[in-house]
């Protein structure tokens, strides 16, 4: 009975359970066909979408920094260059233990205990495969330390980049200037690709004005990369192109003469080609060496240059603001002649003072007792005040601004190295503008012969002084000459834009002025008159003596009793030969004391340089 | 009945291994499938060979452990099931107590030469005994019984979620309750206790950890910590569209050999199977899980008593259940839960566990009466 039951229900339960083994089985391929769908959703329709995403999950893009363009002197003398650096760099994961490399590295390389403990920051934040720098610049000395010790120091190498190198250091700071370190500052004013791995940027001088044809084009390569970034394999590259090669109408003779004679005076000379504008020289002292920038300055050399009381980051020779004193005379000699105020054989008597009508204030003349009956020429030559004093008066502030605005006075000259200042030539509307005052007729006088609140730079001077050596076509300065390509090696010369000549009424007043001007430096009572001794043509010149410090009506100038910061700046400009003039000199030198007898020889010195007429001594 | 189209040799073989207690059939399946599974192992184990030798001694250990359990009587199983249970029980209560601690949970009982993890124990215990217990009287169980039945799967589970491995302790939940709705509970009872569950979602909420939680959270939206809780599923579902139709090929998956892919050799193996073999791959891989799993369901039906069906219709769908987590939570379907792909993933005692339940299926069907031939 029992074994009859059990029976009947083992049949029952079998039918019970095999059906739900059937619902089950049903069940789970349902599940089995949702799964599949979406295997196929992500895996045929969506393939694209994730097929990208791995790519970009593995593939990396680096930059390959482009070489920086060379500088070149107008001769190939080279005046940037890139050099190998070599550092000494320590790959965590390749190393035993770290603790006994920067033990045995400290001893071998005198490493600080805070350059060590820097360096052990630094591994820690890092992944294991990434370098860590222990020291930068190793001399020859330290690289042959390292490779003798090499077999103590797994895991630490000796790598060699390319960094910015100035082989005549301070010769040319100024004016081919320096690259720095690429900051976030920098990083808003570039394309960031074309950056991307480029270290350095040019911060000052021709290497800031010149920065997209040195730098040169970015390249790249695509690396496939694991989770943690290290590269397991390169899959293609291509390769970057190198920045442009700059020739630049620079001498590095000229500058070096430039450089010696204004020796330890503050100041600036600059040379130009007349006939193209071109820079031969641009000196501004006191100077510094600008590889100290290159791969970052310390802070503590950095704050001995900038709070330096004579500024020697500061680029007199187009940012210096000086008064050009009797430099101007020339100018303003030519506003008379060419306004038709004088005329060249207009004569004036000189008793050492000039006083305004109805007014009591004298005027004086450098020269004490006067230099009595002067015209034009002799006015230039002796530098007398009383005559421009006189013209200044007859012509007024308006006709005199007017002219020199022809010359650039007051304007930027549009050099090509940046951050010019553009001067001062002063004006009725300036004064309004600028101190609310109006004009007074004294301020013309002075502006005559300079003072007052004329302000120019060196390079403007000299780019007036060339457009009167060129008779009134237009000048505009220009440091860079030509470029070459570094693939092709094509030179493209660097045209200069010509603009508008300068109006010119009368040749002859312009030839009057320069005559008096050759006067100057070969007459006999001529300021330079030592200038123009022994050079085989004539050289067109003019002195110039800037009083810094203002002397009261009854005082003296002692030279002997002034502090040498309130003596007067000492000017020069020139060009030679006078007939057709090749070159022009600008100098100036801050605390000089005079003009005729410190700024003039340095000229001379420029002078035969440029012609080839050093002496043999 | 002699298939005319086999061989007589392969025909012989099979007898031969029905002799030990070895369904041919079945074996054949479990070893393709392990044979890709070590291949596929490979590739994700960074082509490092020693972790497929491990592997392998592995399968070689389960293999005797299926051998000798293939050898033993179901019903002598069936007389030692609540003595399973019962130790079983006792050792997961001493894991919570004085357990090592693994990856963060406390898995694992120091035997001094093995370390051991009770809950794998509780993979066949809770269906044995629970089969055991029901199939003691007639299909379908007393109200009373499904209760006791109930009580003896959420001891363990709820023991084994404080660990806490929500993953294991789901799959023993799941063998338990299979057992329970193959004994022919009524479909309104069933019902009923999917609304009661569903009400107790908000509970089961509260008592979660935190990082359950944020693998729920992560679930129901990946990408809105990409780094964080989302990478994995990100990574995997990327690995998975990646492999397209035909997969990059054997060791080119670049999701996985470059590190991208996380737990590749253990819970994301899957992921890598798509990647390196594509859509068909991974069909064939799971047409191989539906082949096993159909041949147990089949040796199920073909049981003798209800004891031996239920434990065989439970041991082959909580094997299924256990690859649909898994690939449900590599494909993004399902929450990120632990639960490693059978027989594929690299691991020790689950690999014993699951060919242990195989030696058992295998038993049911060759201890046999033979009535039909």
């Amino acid at each position: 009975m029992k074994t009859r039951l059990t029976l009947k229900d083992h049949f029952r339960e079998s039918r019970l359970v095999n059906d739900r083994l059937i619902f089950s089985a049903i069940l789970a391929g349902i599940l089995f066909a949702i799964i599949l769908v979406r295997l196929a959703t992500l895996q045929i329709i969506e393939y694209k979408h994730f097929n990208d995403l791995s790519h970009n999950n593995r593939v990396s893009t680096q930059p390959l920094a482009p070489q920086r363009g060379l500088i070149y002197d107008r001769n190939g003398v080279v005046l940037a260059e890139n050099i190998p650096t070599f550092s000494l760099e320590l790959t965590p994961e390749n190393v035993h233990s770290v603790d006994n490399t920067l033990t045995t590295l400290t001893k071998l390389f005198s490493l600080s205990s805070d350059n060590v403990a820097e360096i052990k920051k630094t591994i820690k934040e890092q992944r294991g495969f990434r370098q860590v720098v222990i020291r930068k610049s190793l001399t020859e000395k330290e690289v042959a330390l390292f490779s003798v010790n090499q077999h103590k120091l797994t895991g630490v190498d000796v790598v060699a980049r390319l960094i910015r190198h100035y082989p005549h250091g301070a010769l040319f700071a100024h004016t081919v200037g320096y690259v720095g370190r690429l900051n976030e500052r920098d990083q808003k004013n570039v394309d960031r690709n074309e950056y991307k791995g480029t270290l350095q940027i040019g911060k000052t001088g021709v290497e800031k004005e010149y920065e997209k044809l040195l730098h040169g084009k970015v390249g790249f390569r695509h690396i496939e990369t694991n989770v943690q970034g290290r590269t397991v394999r390169e899959l293609h590259r291509e390769p970057s192109h190198s920045g442009q090669e700059l020739f630049l109408h620079l001498d590095i003779n000229l500058q070096k003469v430039a450089s010696e004679v204004l020796a330890d005076y503050n100041g600036a000379i600059v040379a130009l080609e007349v006939k193209t504008g071109g820079v031969l020289a641009m000196v501004s002292k006191p100077d510094f060496n600008p590889n100290s920038f290159v791969s970052g300055i310390s802070s503590k050399e950095y704050d001995l240059l900038r709070d330096s009381a004579d500024r020697p980051l500061f680029n007199r020779s187009i940012r210096g603001h000086y008064p050009p004193a009797s430099t101007l005379k020339p100018f303003v000699a030519l506003a008379g002649l060419e306004r038709g105020v004088i005329k060249s054989n207009s004569k004036t008597l000189c008793p050492g003072w000039y006083k305004l009508p109805g007014h009591d204030h004298r005027y004086r003349c450098w020269k004490t007792h006067g230099h009595g009956i002067v015209d034009l020429k002799q006015s230039l030559a002796q530098s007398c005040d009383v005559y421009f004093y006189d013209l200044a008066n007859s012509m007024g502030i308006n006709q005199l601004h007017g002219f020199l605005d022809h010359f650039g006075f007051g304007h930027l000259t549009g050099i090509d190295v940046p951050s010019e200042s553009s001067g001062l030539s002063p004006s009725r509307e300036w004064k309004i503008k600028a101190k609310n005052q109006v004009w007074y007729p004294g301020e013309t006088l002075i502006s005559g012969i300079g003072q007052g609140f004329n302000q120019t730079t060196p390079v403007q001077l000299a780019q007036a002084t060339a457009m009167l050596a060129m008779r009134g076509v237009h000048v505009k300065p220009k440091v860079a000459r030509a470029i070459r390509d570094y693939n092709t090696n094509e030179l493209t010369l660097l045209s200069s834009e010509t603009a508008e000549s300068l109006p010119v009424i009368n040749k002859k007043n312009w030839e009057s002025v320069i005559d008096s001007m050759v006067e100057v430096t070969t007459g006999a009572r001529g300021t330079a008159r030592l200038l123009g001794k022994t050079l085989p043509f004539n050289v067109a010149g003019k002195t110039g003596t800037a009083q810094v410090f203002g002397i009261k009506q009854n005082q003296k100038y002692d030279a002997e009793t002034l502090e040498k910061k309130l003596q007067d700046h000492a000017l020069f400009v020139g060009f030679a030969p006078a007939e057709n003039p090749e070159f022009v000199v600008v100098v100036v030198a801050e605390n000089g004391g005079s003009g005729s007898k410190v700024a003039a020889p340095m000229a001379k010195r420029m002078i035969e340089e440029y012609f080839g007429l050093v002496a043999n001594d | 009945m002699i298939n005319s189209l086999s061989s007589p040799e392969r025909w012989s073989l099979t007898l031969a291994l029905r002799a030990v207690h070895i369904d041919a059939l079945l074996l054949l399946g479990l070893l393709v499938l392990l044979g890709a599974g070590l291949m596929v192992l490979f590739s994700a184990g960074d082509q490092n060979i020693s972790l497929v030798v491990r592997q392998l001694i592995r399968v070689g250990t389960a293999f005797l452990v299926l051998i000798f359990l293939a050898n033993i009587h179901p019903d002598r199983m069936r007389d030692l099931a609540y003595w399973i249970y019962g130790v079983g029980l006792l050792l997961l209560i001493s894991v919570l107590m004085v357990g090592d601690e693994g990856k963060g949970a406390q898995r694992w009982l120091n035997l001094g030469i093995v370390r051991f993890q009770p809950s794998e124990l509780m993979k066949i215990a809770v269906p044995l005994s629970v089969a055991a217990y029901i199939a003691e009287r007639p299909l379908p169980p007393s109200f009373l019984r499904i209760v006791v039945c109930l009580v003896m799967v959420f001891i363990p589970s709820l023991l084994i979620s404080k660990q806490p491995d929500l993953g294991t302790s789901l799959l023993i939940a799941s063998s338990g309750l299979i057992v329970i709705f193959l004994s022919g509970v009524s479909w309104r009872f069933i019902i009923g206790l999917l609304i009661s569950v569903a009400s107790a979602l908000p509970v089961l909420w509260h008592l979660m950890h935190n990082y359950q939680k944020q693998r729920v959270l992560t679930f129901l939206n990946p990408e809105s910590d990409p780094l964080g809780a989302g990478y994995h599923i990100i990574q995997s579902k990327i690995a998975i569209g990646s492999g397209g139709l035909f997969g990059r090929g054997w060791l080119e998956g670049t999701q996985s050999n470059l590190a991208f892919l996380p737990e590749r050799s253990t819970d994301f193996i899957f992921s890598v199977i798509a990647e390196e073999f594509g859509l068909l791959g991974v069909s064939m891989f799971l047409f191989l899980y539906l082949a096993i799993a159909g041949r147990g369901l089949y040796i199920a039906s073909r049981a003798q008593s209800s004891f031996a069906r239920l434990l065989a219709g439970s041991i082959s769908l909580t094997f299924l259940v256990g690859v649909l987590v898994n690939v449900g939570m590599v494909t993004g379907l399902l929450p990120v839960v632990g639960v490693p792909l059978p027989l594929v993933s690299y691991g020790g005692t689950s690999m014993v566990t699951l060919l242990a339940s195989f030696g058992i299926l295998m038993s049911i069907h060759t201890h046999r009466r033979m009535m039909e031939s």
